[in-house]
């Protein structure tokens, strides 16, 4: 096989690579939390002139929230009525199945082509 | 058998690509250790109690085990790899001989991203941590961003000066730090007649039933997530052939150990609900043992955990951006050995700015989650990785280091249990994995199509193996 001889990138080719680089990566991390998509589903039903009891702490309980600051139910009654919402529809677990899978289908099928290149290159034709 | 032997003292198949000037060789097993449980031992002090909040107590410990069984997997299938592909890079070196450039390029990147959110984590935690003792003496109000910008600059400085001394500090604040969970342990348990655990009292049902259960494999990771780290040291290890697998295996069953005993505490001092939501539990729970010499170690322990972590987590970063650099996966600036500490300092100098921007804008349960999320997407390639591996090279053709036992049984178990832990991320995080996994694709095809063409074909296999079987 023919060796291949790459071009080589200029200081300003670089710096390019670099800038795309870093916006595809602070976008990536970035976007999901500016558009309000990432973090917890959460739902909390605080109800109103909370107790104790209301809450379903135990003296035991009540005794810990005391040491931790929380004087009063009324000052943890939203970190204890605080719950995640694990509703979810097929279609959208569907779809996360299909990205995932997807995602390493294109990885292995590009890398597999990639790699027959270096090892023809490494080792020389069969 | 042929000539091909990873474990020979004189070819070790760690060819620095023709550079005059390598990595310094001068790392033994307790580093790698340090370099393994370092990075994760934060994980006990804060963070993995976000799978109490998504499960309940229980299902934070099945959670735990399952989570232990995943990366003992992980540390097996590794272990044999890495005591053959001995390079900086670590998996993306593996990626790279085994199953090509494209997922190399990914798995390079979910190393820098899993690090550098994970130093992120780390420097929110020291910041937290400095406000919470400041609320604690009277003094409200503090402002965290200054000790979050000098955590982050003093690790750089020090992974900048030299690894020897980089591991060295990480060694003596990772062992008092793990030693800091022996002695609450000890002195909360009954086994020294201490009646302050109360886990009778504190413990409820699932809160969220089975699928609490499923749901808390996500932040369970969080309790090993880094561990894998320890093959980013192999170009600067003495005999990586026997140091790499003792480190990381040993460091598995430390962290295993840890992680119980922190769920065991944390469980008996603290009501789930608060518990879910903490940001430093282990603190908390010293806290509220009523001891002030138990409440001032945990601080310490909290900060040397947090400090080592990130001191790993710069370490590894900088090795897999550097071994991209080198490959011209990305500019080859990136690629250079300071030329007296013998550190890769460009790449150590870059990601700072990117830590420091996560660290001072993003809630620390997203954070991890991203972390998380990078984490799992490199479990997911390494049983691929060792299924080829084997494929490519049986065991008679290349000699290993390390050989794990039962394949291919590890890889299914840890293919199952990642499948798991997707659902479990996609419960309350479903949008941010898709997110997540959309940068993958698109950065995979700016790679493919524009990136590629840089970098030399033959010249990225460099290990002294046969032609690989099917090739």
């Amino acid at each position: 096989m023919t060796k291949y001889t790459p071009p080589v990138q200029g200081k300003f080719g670089q710096i390019v690579d670099v800038i795309v680089l870093l916006v595809m990566t602070i976008g990536a991390l970035y976007v999901p939390l500016w558009m309000g998509l990432a973090g917890s589903a959460h739902t909390s039903s605080v109800p109103e002139n909370p107790t104790w009891e209301s809450l379903g702490q135990n003296p035991v309980m009540v005794e810990k929230w005391n040491q931790l600051g929380y004087a009063d139910p009324a000052s943890a009654a939203e970190l204890i009525t605080a719950r995640f919402d694990y509703s979810f529809s097929v279609g959208s677990l569907l779809m996360m199945i299909i990205v995932i899978v997807g995602y390493y289908a294109i990885i292995l099928r590009f890398s597999e082509n990639e790699y027959r290149e270096v090892i023809s290159e490494k080792f020389g034709g069969k | 058998m042929t000539d091909f032997d990873i474990t020979s003292k004189t070819i070790d198949g760690i060819g620095p690509h023709g550079a005059k000037i390598g990595l310094l060789r001068v790392l033994g097993p307790a580093h790698v250790w340090a370099l393994g449980v370092g990075i994760v031992l934060v994980g006990e002090y804060m963070g993995w109690n976000f799978s109490v909040g998504k499960g309940g107590a229980f299902a934070a410990l099945i959670a735990c085990w399952f989570a232990g069984i995943l990366y003992t997997c992980v540390a097996m299938i590794d272990s044999e790899v890495t005591s053959t592909v001995a390079a900086a890079g670590g998996q993306y070196t593996q990626a790279k001989h085994i199953v090509g450039p494209l997922m190399a390029f990914n798995v390079g990147l979910y190393l820098v991203f899993a690090y550098t959110m994970l130093e992120a984590a780390n420097a929110i935690t020291v910041g937290f941590l400095m406000d919470t003792v400041a609320n604690m003496t009277g003094h409200e109000g503090l402002d965290q961003r200054p000790f979050i910008i000098l955590a982050i600059m003093f690790l750089a400085w020090l992974n900048y000066r030299g690894v020897l001394a980089t591991l060295t500090f990480s060694l003596v604040i990772t062992a008092i730090a793990f030693s800091a969970i022996i002695i609450l342990f000890l002195f909360t348990s009954p086994l020294l007649g201490s009646d302050v655990l109360q886990h009778q009292a504190l413990m409820t049902d699932l809160p969220y039933g089975w699928l609490g259960v499923l749901a808390a494999m996500h932040f369970g990771l969080w309790y090993y997530l880094g561990i894998e780290g320890t093959t980013q040291a192999a170009e600067e290890v003495r005999s990586p052939a026997r140091a790499l697998p003792f480190g990381t295996l040993a460091g598995i069953m430390t962290l295993l150990i840890a992680a119980t005993l922190t769920w065991y505490v944390c469980v008996g001092l603290m009501p789930w609900e608060y518990l879910g939501q903490a940001g430093v539990p282990l603190f908390d729970a010293a806290r509220l043992s009523g001891s002030t010499f138990l409440m001032v170690l945990l601080g310490i322990g909290t900060l040397f955990a947090t400090l080592a972590s990130a001191n790993g987590c710069i370490n590894d970063a900088s090795r897999a951006w550097f071994a991209m650099g080198r490959d011209h996966y990305l500019p080859s600036w990136f690629g250079a050995v300071h030329p007296k500490y013998r550190t890769p300092y460009r790449s150590i100098i870059f990601l700072v700015p990117i830590a420091l921007v996560f660290a001072l804008g993003a809630p620390l349960d997203q954070v991890i989650t991203f972390s998380i999320l990078s984490g799992l997407l490199e479990y997911t390639f390494m049983p691929i990785n060792v299924i080829m591996f084997r494929k490519k090279w049986p065991l008679d053709t290349i000699k290993r280091g390390y050989e794990h036992p039962f394949h291919p049984i590890p890889a299914i178990v840890l293919l199952s249990l990642c499948g798991i832990t997707y659902f479990a991320v996609f419960l309350g995080y479903g949008t941010q994995l898709v997110a997540m996994i959309a940068f993958y694709i698109v950065v995979s095809l700016w790679f493919h199509f524009r990136r590629y063409r840089f970098v030399r074909r033959a010249a990225q296999f460099t290990m002294p193996w046969p032609r690989p079987q099917g090739y």
